[in-house]
């Protein structure tokens, strides 16, 4: 009961901290906190055309948020996320280009090859920390540059816009490849694609042997080891579902938003995920909302610069402040505990 | 081809403060994943303060200190708060790239000084050394300062020794009488302000001025480039120049219409390195082929400090 209050209480502390931080930059640059939020608010889900740009963009930020639940449960640093997001764009934008087919079969196509595209790019970040002994850190970085190498190398080569090459883009996919709307923007088989990829993270860590063998992997993979678990075997399939889920997201980015593949075709939703994982505490079960709330505040600090003239990078100001803050204060919670501990022991 | 020397070894200098201070900080223990931020906020507040107050001296301080704190921040959460550096750093990454951006807008497009050009009278008349070495500013200079210093603090003092223990094993550096925490914040701070002079010597020396992500990647490369030099400062350097060289071969291709691919993949080539120096300890015929030329084995394996990224807490 106590554990509980005490998360609750260090999570409302982080906030009332990120608040007042944030509060305090706005009015050093001359604009209204009230203000700013209101802005915020309206910018994101204030009407439904904004909605439907949140909604578009919560969708690749969840499925990669998801994916990482499943990479940081099994003990692994997916950083080369951002990489199996591009990764899966590019497939999707591939199979968008180069298939004549009827629409739904290119919408498919597309989707599950994005699937692939990340899951190949997550394994073998896993196959280079599992057979060569490269961190997946390291190793997921270096990955993650390729992709962006190779994106836009696509650009501006292989795939330039008819005429002249330009970093701009490529020309718009055919439209029988783009996920269907309702309204303009908000095509709900991504939505639906997303709450399948949450729901189904969530029962593979909350009900499956699997996802408590990963686990095990995780927390310990000496004695996981010995009790028989192949700690290769589980690192890989964390790897391999991680970036499929992230490449699933950069499929839905590529046909779902974009039509087009452009160089910033991640969105940087990958590393995004990372900090919403953080911030969900690895819990399955938060990233959905957590990741809903960062959504707003980056589409919605948009408004921000349109109206205020601030830069629109307070949004990622804001996220980034709150996640730190949220470490530090449950380390230092963390910390006071084990001090009473000893205490109580003395 | 000394011309083109001298722009590879400037080009190279901000390489070498921020890749210096990273090796620095992660031989003693501590990996400061928060480079790329560190770098690009320093490079904004390096240019702003010189702007508002006129002097190039004081921007390189405030510059210095900002990295110097983000660094603290990543020395206090992993060694006070036992939290993951990496996580950490990879926050503080992010935010500091951020903030660069939303408190960055006010200078953008400024015109500031920079650091003056100060060829070193009497060494810049030998033949091509002077040109490619003893012709250029302040901050290439003390590029050449940091790489040598911390070459030979590393390898030829008591005191570097004793960072390399605290890296490689804290506990038996502790059970010597050596306060490894202590000694952990010192040089993480210290490896702070360097990453900070590099960001400086960006905006105040390279692009003089300071626009929305400057230096993007540039800190992300540095890493790289630290690993692929096996933690050694002098192939660490190395790694730096090699950088130099394909950062000038690049700018040199661009205007060529059918490399115009090329040119655009040359940044990853310290990533596929990186990667490629990595896996190469640890493939067989590679163990083969460096016991039968141990030269090539220094050059080219790499193995981390066996105490990075690890918290160590007195029983």
């Amino acid at each position: 009961m106590r554990g509980v209050w005490g998360r609750v209480g260090s999570k409302t502390a982080a906030v009332g901290l990120a608040l007042i931080v944030t509060a305090v930059l706005l009015l050093a640059s001359g604009a209204s906190p009230i203000e700013s939020f209101r802005l915020i608010w309206q910018g994101s889900v204030g009407n439904g055309d904004k909605l439907a740009d949140t909604f578009m963009a919560w969708v690749p930020l969840v499925l990669a948020a998801a994916g990482l639940v499943v990479t940081f449960s099994a003990g692994l640093w997916n950083i080369g996320v951002e990489g199996q997001v591009v990764m899966g764009a590019i497939a999707a934008a591939w199979v968008a280009r180069e298939l004549h087919a009827p629409s739904a079969a290119i919408i498919t196509v597309a989707l599950v090859a994005g699937i692939v595209g990340g899951l190949l790019w997550g394994l073998l970040a896993g196959a280079l920390k599992v057979y060569g002994k490269v961190n997946e850190i390291f190793g997921g970085l270096g990955l993650d540059f390729v992709a962006t190498g190779l994106v836009v190398y696509l650009v501006i080569g292989p795939w330039k816009r008819s005429g002249i090459a330009s970093t701009s883009g490529t020309d718009p996919f055919p439209t029988e490849a783009w996920l269907p709307t309702i309204g303009d923007k908000l095509a709900p088989i991504a939505v639906l694609l997303a709450v399948l990829g949450v729901v189904g993270v969530y029962l593979l860590m909350r009900g499956t042997f699997f996802g408590l063998r990963l686990k095990a992997v995780g927390a310990n993979p000496a004695s996981a080891h010995i009790m028989g678990i192949s700690t290769r075997r589980h690192l890989l399939a964390a790897m391999a579902i991680g970036g499929a889920l992230a490449g699933l997201g950069g499929a839905v980015q590529a046909i779902g938003f974009q039509h087009k593949l452009v160089p910033a075709i991640s969105g940087g939703y990958g590393f995004l995920g990372i900090l919403v994982v953080l911030l969900a505490g690895y819990r399955a079960s938060l990233i959905a909302p957590i990741a809903f709330f960062f959504v707003m505040i980056s589409v919605g600090s948009t408004q921000l610069s349109l109206r205020l003239g601030l830069n629109s990078a307070v949004g990622g100001v804001v996220q980034g402040t709150l996640v730190l803050l949220t470490v530090l204060v449950g380390g230092w919670q963390i910390k006071r505990s084990r001090l009473k501990a000893r205490l109580a022991e003395d | 081809m000394d011309a083109t020397l001298a722009t590879i070894v400037a080009a190279a200098a901000q390489l070498i403060y921020a890749t210096m201070g990273e090796t620095i900080a992660e031989k003693a223990g501590v990996i400061n994943l928060s480079l790329d931020g560190s770098i690009m906020l320093s490079a904004m507040a390096g240019f702003a303060i010189t702007y508002i107050t006129g002097s190039v001296i004081v921007g390189f301080v405030a510059a210095t200190m900002v990295s110097a704190v983000i660094a603290a921040l990543i020395a206090f959460a992993s060694i006070e708060l036992k939290l993951n550096q990496i996580a950490v750093g990879f926050v503080l990454t992010l935010l500091a790239t951020e903030l660069s951006s939303f408190i960055g807008t006010a200078y953008v497009g400024a015109r500031g000084t920079s650091v003056p050009h100060l060829a070193i009278p009497l060494l810049e008349d030998i033949p091509f050394l002077g040109t490619v070495l003893f012709s250029h500013n302040l901050s290439v200079y003390g590029s050449f300062v940091v790489l040598i210093a911390t070459y030979l603090f590393l390898y030829r003092t008591r005191r570097g020794l004793e960072l390399q223990g605290i890296g490689e094993r804290p506990e038996a550096a502790f059970a010597r009488g050596i306060a490894v925490n202590k000694l952990r914040y010192l040089y993480t701070v210290i490896g702070g302000a360097l990453v900070g002079l590099a960001g400086a010597a960006y905006s105040l020396d390279v692009m003089f001025g300071w626009r929305e992500n400057l230096t993007l990647n540039f800190g992300w490369i540095a890493l790289a480039i630290v690993i692929f030099g096996g933690w050694h400062p002098m192939r660490v350097a190395f790694g730096c120049y090699l950088f130099g060289a394909l950062q000038v071969v690049a700018l040199k291709l661009q205007p060529v219409e059918a490399l115009q691919g090329v040119s655009q993949i040359l940044p990853i080539m310290p990533f596929v390195l990186m990667i490629f120096t990595l896996l190469v300890v640890y493939l067989d015929w590679f163990k083969e082929f460096g016991d039968r030329h141990p030269a090539w084995r220094k050059l080219l394996s790499s193995e981390p400090p066996a105490g990075i990224g690890r918290v160590f807490e007195r029983e």
